[in-house]
């Protein structure tokens, strides 16, 4: 089982501490959302857990060894990170993008079959294989998000790390790729996701992290971690919390912020 | 554009083009030049023809080849550490670094070192450490821009230029002529033993190169992209740098800094060809190669009073196509 366990992790850039104390446990299965204003480190903490940043202080275990100690090749077989965009310079078409998901498992210059099957297999769950062949470049916003979490999809990883996966996506492809992430999570997987959305981490997560200025405001579930005094505490914003569907809450915001 | 995936077959297909266009251009070009040569004559006696063929045409064309295909080679390899289209060795600075370590040891007086041509080893030392400034100068936080990418090595050219300037004051008046190659590049006829040399350096690190194409396509991506795709992105940089400084270095101290082939080549290729690295490595070797030598061999035969040295032609081609691609970059890619 695939597990990630942080005691006191700390970040900094230069002089500015963007990542204090963060002492925290993630295991399979499960979706959670990291919420958080802007600066809020949550970009930074999945990025450590990623092991993309090895200057962190404290201690960062996945499944009981330090992120920065593994072998790159063997931890990304487990872990998989979708960065929240990708500009190329280069015609990479959108599956030799997403090709390069199964680069942990290549060892000469070329991929198996296998690689191509599951390729195909992540391209038709992310609705992409219709513009296999077009270069990434020229894809929308939209479009090439969805192509990057094809690539994570290949990589056929137990965990897998997201970076604002939804940001340039219309509101059919982000309720389909949140149902999408809840049915990996429910098949067994770890999905950690930063999100901007309240709503879409109250409906499809199953536990919230919620980060301020670097460090853990609260975690728990939805219901729990989303009052309306978190919310306007934490992102200076009046919210309403109100009961929604299937018993999750549902955040209404745009009051006024307390500070006007 | 539609690209297929990259397959062994279309790897084969497409090296077996561009050797087919290679053979043709390596077969041609000992033929063509300022003098008429009878091929019997030289194929079969001792004769002014044979000597022509064998001791000035043949090497240079070999030398043209050699060169061209290490050229491009570094361009695409620069373009892919550095993730920006119009960095090849030239434009940044590493080919002028390679000249001014040749000229330093030029101008010290030194002959081997540790068995190896000194030129070859201060050229080689030279294109490091100047690539070595490029990537500290150019690097703000992860990112680089091509703004401060092309700065960074026009300030590189000038500041070795100067120097180069500057030490040829001391030298003597042999050094001096021999000096004023590395500041315009140019193909000339050498010993056969210098090209076996050429190949036995050369030939590993291009194999090197060649074998990490995949790796070299998640580069190009991203450094993050690569290490989150299980590439050991400080190893791959490193062997990258020291690949391409040997690359650059050791031809730079044959034939002085020769620019463009590294930007015309693999660009031409990319859009033909996609950027798939495992083709585009060895493709632009067989293409560089046959360029380069079509240049040369142009520039050999020019009607002109003097023979123009092929870094002058070079320059002339590719200088607008830098342009142009500057501005065609412009538009479609910064959006």
């Amino acid at each position: 089982m695939s597990a990630f366990s942080l005691s006191n992790v700390g970040m900094s850039y230069g002089r500015s501490e963007v990542l204090s104390d963060i002492s925290i446990e993630f295991s399979a299965p499960g979706l959670t959302a990291i919420i958080g204003p802007n600066g809020a480190g949550k970009s930074t903490l999945l990025s450590v857990m990623a092991g993309l940043l090895t200057g962190y202080r404290g201690q960062c275990l996945f499944n009981g060894r330090e992120v920065r100690s593994w072998s790159r090749k063997s931890f990304t077989r487990l872990v998989s990170f979708v960065p929240q965009r990708l500009r190329l310079e280069f015609p990479f078409t959108a599956e030799q993008v997403v090709m390069m998901g199964r680069s942990p498992y290549c060892d000469g210059l070329f991929e198996a079959p296998d690689d191509h099957v599951e390729v195909e297999k992540a391209m038709m769950m992310t609705d992409t294989l219709e513009f296999r062949s077009r270069d990434f470049r020229f894809l929308s916003g939209g479009e090439r998000q969805r192509v990057i979490l094809a690539a994570a999809l290949a990589q056929t990883t137990p965990v897998l790390l997201l970076d604002e996966p939804t940001t340039f996506l219309d509101l059919r492809h982000q309720v389909s790729i949140y149902a999408l992430l809840r049915q990996l999570a429910s098949a067994g997987r770890l999905v950690i996701t930063v999100t901007h959305d309240l709503n879409l981490a109250a409906a499809y997560a199953d536990r919230v992290i919620m980060l301020r200025k670097g460090r853990l405001a609260a975690a728990g579930p939805p219901s729990e971690v989303l009052s309306s005094e978190r919310i306007r505490s934490v992102f200076e914003v009046e919210a309403d919390v109100l009961p929604g569907p299937h018993g999750k809450p549902w955040i209404l915001y745009g009051g006024e912020s307390r500070h006007t | 554009m539609v690209v297929n995936p990259v397959t062994r077959r279309r790897l084969w297909t497409s090296i077996l083009f561009c050797l087919l266009v290679l053979l043709a251009v390596a077969v041609t070009s000992p033929l063509v030049g300022s003098t008429r040569i009878d091929y019997t004559a030289a194929l079969t006696e001792d004769s002014i023809d044979r000597e022509i063929l064998f001791r000035a045409r043949i090497p240079r064309v070999l030398l043209s080849l050699m060169a061209g295909g290490v050229l491009s080679v570094c361009g695409v390899l620069f373009q892919a550490l550095l993730r920006d289209a119009l960095a090849t060795p030239y434009t940044l600075g590493v080919s002028s670094g390679a000249s001014l370590g040749a000229v330093t040891v030029i101008c010290f007086g030194l002959e081997l070192f540790a068995g190896f041509p000194s030129i070859w080893v201060g050229a080689l030392i030279g294109a490091f450490l100047a690539l070595l400034l490029v990537l500290v100068v150019a690097s703000e936080g992860r990112r680089m821009s091509s703004f401060t990418l092309l700065l960074s090595g026009v300030t590189i050219n000038s500041i070795c230029l100067a120097l180069i300037l500057f030490l040829q004051t001391f030298a003597t008046f042999g050094q001096s002529f021999a000096i004023v190659r590395w500041l315009m590049g140019g193909i000339e006829s050498v010993e056969y033993s210098t090209l076996l040399w050429l190949a036995a350096v050369t030939f590993p690190v291009l194999a090197y190169v060649f074998l990490t194409g995949r790796e070299w396509n998640l580069m190009a991506v991203g450094e993050e992209w690569a290490a989150a795709r299980g590439v050991n992105v400080t190893r791959l940089m490193l062997t990258g740098l020291i690949s391409g400084s040997i690359l650059t270095g050791v031809v730079t101290a044959l034939t002085g800094p020769i620019g463009f082939v590294g930007l015309i080549v693999p660009h031409g290729l990319r859009m033909r060809l996609g950027a798939d690295h495992r083709l585009l490595l060895p493709c632009s070797f067989l293409l560089g190669a046959a360029f380069l030598t079509v240049c040369d061999t142009a520039s050999r035969t020019l009607p002109t009073s003097g023979e123009v040295p092929v870094g002058v032609l070079t320059a002339l081609l590719g200088g607008p196509f830098f342009i142009w691609l500057l501005k065609s970059r412009r538009r479609s890619l910064w959006l």
